[in-house]
C-alpha cells in the first residue's frame, strides 16, 4: 500500500453556541494515500466544509488529530493547496499574478516559479490568458486559475471544497473531465469534497459517505472503474450501482 | 457629444436667466450682481494679477491640510481596524470630537497657531480627517472572508494579509474617503481664513465683503468652485488608475465625475 499523506484519526469538532456546544463532526477517521483521489460526499450542513477547514489547519479540532506526512496539523501549512467553492481570485492581480500568489506569500522566488506557472496554465488550457484579469474570464476559467494557484507551490496535498458547485451543469461536466485529465497527468494527492454523488463517483478512487448532525462517516466505497473515465462511463451499470448504493444512505427510508 | 453640448447649454441658459432677471427686476449690484459684472470683476482682477497669489496660498493650505489630515486618518484608521480593543477605547471619543462643529474651533485654532499658513493647514486637516478615518476602518474590515481564509491557508502572516489583501480591498473605500476629504479640506482652509489671515481666497472674499464689492466676491467664489472641481478631477483620475479592477469603475461614470 502506498504511503499515507494525510491521516485523520477520531477527529471531532464542536461549535460553541449560546445554547451549548453543537457537535459538527464526530469521530471522523480517514486516510488518503500518496497519489490517491479521495472524495467526501454528503448533504449540505453535514460538516464537510468544517472537515476541510480542519485539514487545512484553519480550524482546531475538539478531539482527535490530523497528520500530514506524519506531522500533526496544528495550524495553516505551506504544503497544502486549497481550492474553495468560489475561485477567490484577487481582481487587482492578473491571472499570472494570481497563480503566483502562494509564491509571493511564501517567498519562493518568482524567477524560479515563473516557468512552472506558465506550464501549469498551459496544462489547464489557459495559455494566452496570463495577462488578463479574473473579471475578464468565465466562471469555469476562473476556477481553473484557482486550481493552478493551488498547485503552484507543489503542495503535498490538494484540498478541494465543492470547487464546481457554483458552475452550471455543462461547465461542471467539462471541469470534471478537465480535473481528471490534470490528475492523470500529475497524480496529485487529492481530497475532494462535494454534495454531488455522481461527481464523487466519477472522479474518485474512494468515496467517503458523510451524514449530518453530527457529521459522521457512514461508509467507504471503492470505485474500480478504469481510467480515463469518459462521460459515457456514467451511463454504465457499475457506475449507476455505486451511485444508487451511496444515495441509499440519504434517501428517506420507510420506517426509519 | 450631444450630451456635452446640452450640458454647456444648461450653463448658458441659467446665466442668461440670471442676467435677465437681475436687469428686469433692477436688483442693486451690491445685493446680487449680474453675471456680466462678475465676469468684469474676474477680468479686472486677472489683469492686475490679484487672484493668483491668493489662489496659490489657499491651494497650498488645502493640499497640506488634506495630505496631513488624510495621513493621520489612514494611520489611526488602520490601528483602529486592526484592534477591536483600540476601537473600544478610542472610537467613542473620536466620534464625540467629530460631532463638534469644527468650524466653531477655527477661532481657537487661529489663536493657537497664528494668522499664517499653519492655522489654515491645521483647520483643513481637522475637517478632512474624519471622512477618511471612517472609510479606512470600514474598508480594511471589508476584506472578503474567503480571501482571508485563502491567505491563512497559505500560512500568510498578518502583515502579508494586510498588504496583499486588506489594503487593496480597502482602496475603493479609501478613494471615496479621499474625495470627500479634499472638499472638506478646502472648507476648513477657507473658514480659518475667514477668522483671520494675511492672504488667501477666503481672506479676499472677506475683504471684498467689507468693501461691498459683491461682484468681486462672486468672482472669488467662482474661482473657488473651479479649484474644487480641478482638485476633484485630479483625485478621480488617480482613482481610475488605482481602481481599474473595481466593478464600480467599470459600471460607467459615477456622481461627481466629469467625463
Amino acid at each position: 500500500m502506498a504511503r499515507e499523506v494525510i491521516a485523520v484519526r477520531g477527529v471531532a469538532c464542536e461549535y460553541a453556541t449560546p445554547r451549548g456546544n453543537v457537535p459538527a463532526l464526530e469521530a471522523i477517521d480517514l486516510t488518503v494515500a500518496e497519489g490517491e483521489f479521495v472524495a467526501v460526499v454528503g448533504p449540505s450542513g453535514c460538516g464537510k466544509s468544517t472537515l476541510l477547514k480542519i485539514l487545512a489547519g484553519l480550524l482546531p479540532t475538539t478531539r482527535g488529530e490530523v497528520r500530514l506526512r506524519d506531522v500533526p496539523v496544528t495550524g495553516p501549512r505551506r504544503d497544502i493547496g486549497v481550492v474553495f467553492q468560489s475561485p477567490v481570485l484577487f481582481p487587482w492581480r492578473t491571472v499570472l499574478d494570481n497563480v503566483l500568489l502562494p509564491v509571493d506569500v511564501q517567498r519562493l522566488g518568482r524567477g524560479a516559479n515563473l516557468r512552472r506557472a506558465l506550464d501549469l496554465l498551459a496544462l489547464v488550457g489557459l495559455s494566452g490568458f496570463e495577462e488578463r484579469y479574473p473579471w475578464e474570464l468565465s466562471g469555469g476559467m476562473q476556477q481553473r486559475v484557482a486550481i493552478t494557484r493551488a498547485l503552484i507551490h507543489n503542495p503535498a496535498m490538494l484540498l478541494m471544497d465543492e470547487p464546481f458547485a457554483a458552475l452550471d451543469a455543462m461547465t461542471r461536466e467539462s471541469m470534471n473531465l478537465e480535473l481528471q485529465r490534470i490528475w492523470l497527468e500529475r497524480r496529485e494527492t487529492v481530497l475532494f469534497i462535494t454534495h454531488s454523488i455522481p461527481e464523487a463517483v466519477f472522479l474518485a478512487d474512494r468515496v467517503f459517505v458523510m451524514t449530518a448532525r453530527p457529521g459522521r462517516i457512514l461508509e467507504e466505497v471503492a470505485v474500480r472503474i478504469p481510467r480515463p473515465r469518459a462521460l459515457e462511463a456514467t451511463a454504465a451499470a457499475e457506475f449507476g450501482a455505486l451511485v444508487q448504493r451511496i444515495r441509499g444512505h440519504f434517501s428517506p427510508r420507510a420506517g426509519s | 457629444m450631444k450630451r456635452q453640448v446640452l450640458r454647456a447649454a444648461v450653463l448658458v441658459v441659467s446665466l442668461a436667466l440670471w442676467e435677465g432677471a437681475v436687469r428686469a427686476l433692477r436688483v442693486p449690484a451690491f445685493i446680487l450682481p449680474p453675471p456680466s459684472q462678475v465676469l468684469l470683476a474676474l477680468q479686472r482682477g486677472a489683469a492686475s494679477n490679484i487672484y493668483l497669489p491668493h489662489l496659490w496660498v489657499t491651494l497650498l493650505e488645502t493640499l497640506l491640510g488634506f495630505a496631513s489630515g488624510s495621513l493621520l486618518a489612514f494611520l489611526l484608521g488602520t490601528g483602529l481596524a486592526a484592534s477591536r480593543t483600540a476601537e473600544y477605547f478610542f472610537y467613542p471619543y473620536i466620534v464625540m470630537f467629530q460631532s463638534m462643529p469644527k468650524v466653531a474651533l477655527a477661532p481657537l485654532i487661529v489663536v493657537w497657531f497664528g494668522l499664517g499658513l499653519t492655522s489654515k493647514v491645521v483647520s483643513a486637516a481637522l475637517v478632512a480627517f474624519f471622512p477618511l478615518l471612517v472609510n479606512t476602518i470600514a474598508g480594511l474590515r471589508s476584506a472578503d472572508e474567503d480571501r482571508v481564509n485563502l491567505m491563512k491557508s497559505l500560512a500568510a502572516s498578518e502583515l502579508q494579509i494586510f498588504w496583499m489583501l486588506r489594503l487593496p480591498s480597502a482602496l475603493p473605500f479609501i478613494m471615496a474617503g479621499l474625495e470627500v476629504a479634499m472638499v472638506f479640506a478646502l472648507v476648513g482652509a477657507i473658514v480659518a481664513e475667514f477668522v483671520g489671515a494675511e492672504a488667501g481666497l477666503g481672506m479676499l472674499i472677506q475683504s471684498r465683503n467689507f468693501s461691498m464689492d459683491v461682484a468681486g466676491e462672486f468672482a472669488v467664489l467662482f474661482i473657488l468652485s473651479l479649484m474644487g472641481l480641478l482638485l476633484n478631477w485630479g483625485l478621480v483620475s488617480i482613482r481610475r488608475r488605482v481602481l481599474f479592477w473595481d466593478p464600480s469603475e467599470k459600471a460607467g461614470p459615477l456622481a461627481g465625475e466629469i467625463p
